[in-house]
């Protein structure tokens, strides 16, 4: 790949891991599941980088589409914040 | 406090071995084939398009040379769907909770969006064994159209008993299939179907036909998930 | 000090930091969740971190400097398509394993509604019959 590409998915996996501490630090729980949906996008777009359209698609689909659906409609049904 | 601190010792060293181990593994080195043996990778992309004529290798691993392997996990998630569901039944709701209604946007732009997400969904099933995507996304995309319905219209629903045939007959088809395969050929989900031209829309002979059927049973199983968690929602 | 930077950012050095180090990153995040956190929908958001990690491990190992995705076209086919696509073997792994994942953490979370609606809480440290 080339050095602009590395760079490019340097910045990507920084953004992933900053969206991952926030999914920790944040006792908003609907933050953290919009945040870790970040999370899975950023990791479709780095398996795109890696050559896996296949992997890249369905983490696409799934991680950020469907498991934040889910996630949502729980928080729905139980409590948004956490509480220590 | 204490719990923490332990906690973040034992991850420092887990980090620890896993960085060393990782860095004996060089990252984008070349697969190597050892004498006689080859790398098994290597073998399937140079005979995916001789053995079963797809061009996607990926796709012909999930469907052909591991075809046994992709029915086992269809079972797996056809057991979580069920047990979800089962699991669900054990609790009724009980609080009231807040009906809001849709807005204007979400049920206007669900309108176009719905047929979009269908066509794309068996856009990308249809053309798994040409281009990236194949039965899994192509499901889950169709179901996230169904997702919008629901989040538009309050009242939706989808016929639960039609998802369970609809379900059950896409896995009886990918079980047949593959007896059809072991009957003519003598292997489980042999390709009976013959290669065609490679590249074309009609070829690379079962793997279509399998991953339709596995589209449209992941596509209803997510359905069916999605609508199980939502119904406790929904009493009034 | 500016040797030590330059061989840090040279390709050959930061493709394996960045893929095998976020992926790693990734897995202790979801491991200090789980460990720490005492609320259920965030141990569930740790498990689903965990598997990310693994799966960008898997597939950083299949990628080969400079090699294009495993889907042929013409020119492909011709030759020896070993030399020019990467590993199509853990995609392959990967692919399955998300869509296992999914239906894994739905589960999961299905038994986290059941809790709440049992003891009207999420935090487990509050959950009192499971003390021991």
């Amino acid at each position: 790949m080339a050095p602009f590409v590395l760079y490019l998915s340097l910045a990507l996996a920084i953004l992933m891991i900053v969206g991952a501490i926030v999914v920790v630090v944040t006792k908003d729980l609907l933050v953290a599941v919009i945040a870790s949906a970040v999370v899975d996008l950023v990791l479709a777009i780095l398996f795109y980088i890696l050559q896996a359209p296949d992997v890249a698609i369905t983490q696409a689909a799934i991680g950020a589409g469907l498991t934040t659906a889910i996630f949502v409609v729980v928080l729905r049904k139980t409590e948004r914040f956490e509480d220590d | 406090m204490i719990r923490r601190l332990f906690v973040l010792v034992l991850l420092i060293i887990i980090g620890y071995f896993l960085g060393t181990a990782m860095a004996s593994i060089p990252f984008g080195a070349e697969k190597v084939d050892v004498g006689p043996y080859r790398s098994v990778g290597n073998y399937y992309v140079d005979n995916t398009v001789q053995e079963t004529g797809g061009v996607n290798a990926v796709t012909s691993i999930v469907v052909l040379y591991r075809g046994f392997d992709t029915l086992g996990e269809v079972t797996v998630l056809f057991l979580a769907a069920t047990g979800l569901a089962a699991i669900l039944a054990l609790t009724r709701e009980r609080r009231k909770l807040k009906k809001e209604k849709p807005s204007l946007i979400m049920r206007v732009g669900t309108d176009y969006l719905f047929p979009a997400a269908i066509v794309l969904g068996s856009y990308v099933f249809l053309h798994g064994h040409l281009t990236p995507g194949g039965g899994f996304p192509g499901g889950v995309i169709i179901a996230s159209g169904f997702l919008m319905l629901f989040l538009a219209q309050w009242r939706y629903k989808v016929d639960e008993l039609g998802l369970k045939i609809i379900e059950s007959l896409a896995g009886m088809t990918y079980v047949t299939i593959g007896l059809i395969g072991l009957f003519k050929l003598g292997t489980f989900l042999g390709n009976f179907l013959g290669k065609g031209t490679p590249g074309a829309l009609l070829s690379a002979g079962i793997i279509p036909v399998i991953y339709i059927v596995i589209g449209i049973k992941v596509g209803s199983e997510m359905t069916g998930l999605l609508q199980n968690l939502r119904e406790t929602t929904e009493n009034e | 000090m500016s040797e030590a930077i330059k061989t840090f950012f040279s390709p050959s050095v930061l493709g394996p930091e960045i893929f095998y180090g976020s992926s790693v990153a990734l897995f202790l995040i979801g491991l200090y969740m789980v460990l720490v956190k005492k609320n259920l929908v965030k141990i569930a958001i740790g498990l689903t971190f965990i598997e990310s990690g693994v799966n960008l491990f898997l597939i950083s190992i299949g990628y080969v400097w400079g090699k294009t995705a495993p889907i042929l076209n013409k020119t492909l086919m011709m030759g020896t398509p070993s030399k020019e696509v990467v590993d199509p073997v853990p995609q392959a792994l990967v692919l399955t394993a998300i869509v296992i994942g999914v239906a894994v953490t739905a589960m999961a979370l299905s038994i986290v509604i059941v809790i709440h609606d049992k003891y009207g809480t999420l935090n487990i440290s509050k959950i009192k019959e499971l003390k021991w």
